[in-house]
């Protein structure tokens, strides 16, 4: 277990970084973790981000990566839903990278 | 005496143990996969009637709700939240828990 | 081992939340889909509780993991078989469940076992 600091708040999250509550969530925790992660967030990035956060309200599961891709693609177009576009928004990973920006546990079955 | 059961009635035979051995009066409080056995069209109804017509049925409303069976609950059953499950604990002498 | 497709069976006859075996079914379920397989799902007996319409878990702070399968198309698992005479034994019909599944008749369960390559039970 860890914690980080944002506006004087804490959060807790897991040995690799993740948030334990993702409803203590808010989008300056997500800029923060973002920096950690030495990214700087661009209006592309939130897109991901609130797309990942809608998933994950509707079926309580963060998506694996393929089926991540399969549904922005479906939703904001094939340009972005494929795997190259994401990559270089997330570098190390558009499932788990983004997740964990986004607040929400690694992606099931990614390791 | 308060009998509890927490078993589904097609998955362990708590329930049919508990109306075969206990004496009449009493409360037979179910909760977990127990809800199961107070929801309408369930297999286990004429069991369910005869606790009916021996005790007096309770269900905890937390279980029944996260099973998504509150539209089925059986009419005269009565729904407990957890401060009535230490009441009924509380009211009776003593307790059995058909696990 | 690569280009060979099996067909797996996930065999889930367990009520949601009493026990584990249906959290545990479905995480397993969602790592398979990456390995390309022919997957498909089956509900018999308690287990066709897990797909029951209007699951509230707040009281029982437990999380509410029945959502996730309506995740299971996104993941090209699109079989989900019932047996009809477990709902019958349990006062459900179709309209009762919160995804769209296939509701086959005891035998035609048993032939569709009988199909598989691997059956995983929980």
């Amino acid at each position: 277990m860890a914690t980080i600091e944002v506006d004087g708040k804490s959060y807790e999250t897991d040995e690799e970084g993740y948030l334990i509550d993702l409803s203590t969530w808010n989008e300056e925790v997500g800029k923060y973790i973002a920096t950690t992660e030495s990214l700087e967030l661009s209006e592309q990035h939130w897109e991901v981000i609130n797309f990942l956060r809608d998933y994950y309200n509707e079926f309580q599961i963060a998506p694996a990566v393929r089926v991540l891709t399969k549904a922005i693609g479906k939703k904001l177009g094939a340009d972005k839903g494929n795997s190259q576009y994401l990559y270089e928004l997330f570098p190390y990973g558009p499932a788990k990278q983004a997740c964990k920006i986004a607040g929400l546990p690694k992606p099931t079955g990614c390791v | 005496m308060l009998h509890i059961i927490n078993k589904s009635p097609q998955e362990r035979n708590s329930l049919e143990s508990c109306l075969r051995v206990a004496q009449d009066g009493g409360t037979l409080l179910l909760i977990e996969d127990a809800v199961y056995a107070a929801t309408r069209g369930n297999a286990a109804a004429a069991k369910l009637r005869e606790a009916q017509s021996r005790f007096k049925v309770c269900v905890l409303q937390a279980d029944l709700e996260a099973r998504g069976m509150a539209d089925h609950l059986i009419d005269g059953v009565t729904t407990v939240d957890y401060g009535g499950f230490v009441d009924l604990a509380a009211q009776h002498k003593n307790c059995q828990s058909w696990l | 081992m690569e280009g060979i497709v099996k067909k797996f069976m996930f065999i889930n006859r367990k009520a949601p939340y009493g026990t584990i075996y249906a959290l545990e079914s479905l995480e397993v379920v969602l790592i398979s889909a990456a390995f390309d397989q022919d997957v498909s799902l089956a509900f018999v007996d308690d287990g066709v509780y897990q797909l029951k319409k209007g699951q509230q878990t707040k009281g029982i702070e437990t999380k509410n993991f029945s959502p996730t399968y309506r995740a299971l198309d996104g993941y090209d698992i699109e079989k989900l078989y019932v047996e009809q005479e477990s709902l019958e034994a349990r006062g459900l019909t179709e309209e009762d469940l919160l995804v769209d599944v296939t509701v086959l008749s005891r035998k035609e369960m048993g032939e569709m076992m009988e199909q598989q390559d691997v059956l995983l039970s929980f």
